[in-house]
């Protein structure tokens, strides 16, 4: 986890490059299999291929959520409390929020060409858009200032608020929902039949988006550890040259 | 001293500063009153649903309400903190070894009564601008509501105006925090109420497992807040 073993000109060591270009590969193989060999869909015709991004996308940003809280609470419970768990539920949080930006978009996308409308207020929807406004919300708290260790202690304690409040909104959301009356658009529910080449590209699709996972996380830790490390030389730095200042050049103040 | 004479000695200072101040007075109850006058020049000109008894602002007005409770929630947050941060009190009283738990459920008292007032004018202006009707069989349920939404509301506004307290761009941040936060809240609170008012035709009966919701989401955060306090406000 060192940023140490890496290269000189960048966060990258051979574990690294060896992930980034199974990733590359899985990508390339789900773009072949996604847009190429893969069947279109009876009904929903070549707009299925979507889901082929969708899907993983979800699963990749629930994936990430996970780590944040896990690495969060493995801060805060720890008795030595490491900052490189900090840094990883930074990393996981940061790239999850990229996945579920991605997968709201491609859903949007989606629901206009099957349900004939952008968004709908179903439970599910509802949540997923709660879920990346809270995760938006815990970045700006990585970035509120203060020192390292506050900046960790402050963001564990809310991510871990985030995992009490997500059952909650999501259970609010159900019961709200259930009140009101059902949505009038057609479901695509009911006849997804998934085809075995369709199910065998989606499953191309979660690997390689995985293995892209892993590899920007680690990436990022390391440029965190970096920027945390140049965080502390720079003030170092400065303490050092006003007092430099202080005995060389006393006139010139 | 136990706790619970802590938390009421630091909800009595918060309370006594409120009222020499008179912040909250002159500055938050008029802004929820200027909210509730513009909810009604956006929503008063449309025309009255098809089939429906109430006009459109009479049956939003319990959303609008807690709507109105929450965007003056941030203010009171906002004030709660300042008062603690601009003399370095929080670290004061940290320093001084008093109990992280206590010092939270003292500034949620105080936030709550606070709230507790705001919201029953807040309703009070719903009867006198917007029409609302209250009837007296569900005065219990809405008193239920009230007391369920307002330590909910409190509890989580001390926590996370705790989180956000002495920090830079904390005006911005905590909004952006607190809302999505306040959703079970906010959805709750307004079916509960519509409940009690008999908007559209709703029965009070209907009201209760809304309440129910509120409850929990008071407890989950009444509890939280109590373990996170402290980790959070200790620089």
């Amino acid at each position: 986890m060192a940023a140490t073993d890496a290269s000189p000109g960048g966060t990258a060591t051979r574990g690294t490059r060896l992930i980034g270009a199974a990733a590359f590969v899985g990508v390339a193989w789900l773009v072949a299999f996604g847009l190429g060999f893969s069947p279109a869909d009876r009904d929903q015709r070549e707009s299925v291929r979507i889901l082929y991004v969708h899907v993983p996308s979800a699963w990749l940003a629930y994936l990430a959520f996970v780590v944040t809280a896990v690495a969060s609470g493995l801060y805060l419970f720890r008795r030595r409390h490491s900052l490189a768990w900090d840094r990883l539920a930074g990393a996981s949080a940061e790239v999850g929020v990229l996945f579920m930006g991605i997968t709201l978009v491609s859903g949007m996308l989606w629901g206009r060409l099957t349900w004939g409308v952008f968004w709908e207020w179903d439970a599910r929807l509802t949540t997923t858009a709660f879920l990346f406004v809270t995760y938006i919300g815990y970045l700006a708290v990585r970035r509120l200032g203060g020192s390292h260790e506050q900046r960790a202690r402050r963001s564990a304690v809310v991510a871990l608020l985030a995992v009490l409040e997500i059952p909650l909104v999501h259970w609010s959301v159900v019961l709200w929902r259930s009140l009101h009356q059902e949505a009038s658009v057609i479901r695509p529910d009911g006849d997804v039949k998934m085809d075995g080449l369709m199910l065998f590209t989606l499953f191309v699709g979660i690997v390689a988006f995985t293995l892209l996972y892993v590899w920007l996380v680690i990436h990022r830790q390391r440029t965190l550890t970096a920027e945390d490390a140049l965080d502390d030389a720079g003030l170092d730095a400065a303490i050092a040259a006003r007092r430099a200042e202080a005995v060389t050049a006393p006139e010139a103040v | 001293m136990t706790s619970w004479r802590i938390a009421r000695l630091v909800a009595g200072k918060d309370l006594r500063i409120e009222w020499r101040s008179r912040v909250a007075l002159n500055q938050v109850l008029p802004f929820a009153a200027v909210v509730m006058v513009m909810f009604a020049f956006a929503l008063d000109r449309l025309p009255r649903p098809a089939g429906a008894e109430d006009s459109l602002l009479e049956s939003v007005a319990p959303g609008l309400v807690w709507l109105a409770s929450l965007f003056s929630l941030l203010l009171l947050v906002q004030r709660a903190f300042a008062v603690e941060t601009d003399d370095g009190a929080l670290d004061a009283l940290r320093v001084a070894r008093v109990d992280a738990g206590a010092l939270f459920w003292g500034k949620t008292l105080a936030l709550a009564a606070q709230l507790a007032v705001l919201e029953a004018l807040l309703l009070v202006t719903a009867v006198l601008l917007y029409g609302t009707e209250v009837r007296a069989s569900g005065v219990v349920l809405l008193i239920a509501t009230w007391v369920a939404a307002t330590f909910g509301l409190a509890s989580v506004g001390t926590l996370y105006g705790g989180l956000a307290a002495g920090a830079r761009g904390r005006e911005t941040l905590l909004p952006l925090l607190l809302l999505p936060v306040v959703a079970p809240v906010l959805i709750g609170a307004t079916r509960a109420v519509e409940a009690a008012l008999g908007t559209g035709g709703t029965a009070i009966a209907d009201g209760w497992p809304w309440v129910g919701v509120v409850a929990v989401f008071a407890v989950v955060f009444g509890a939280g807040g109590t373990l996170a306090f402290g980790p959070l406000i200790d620089e």
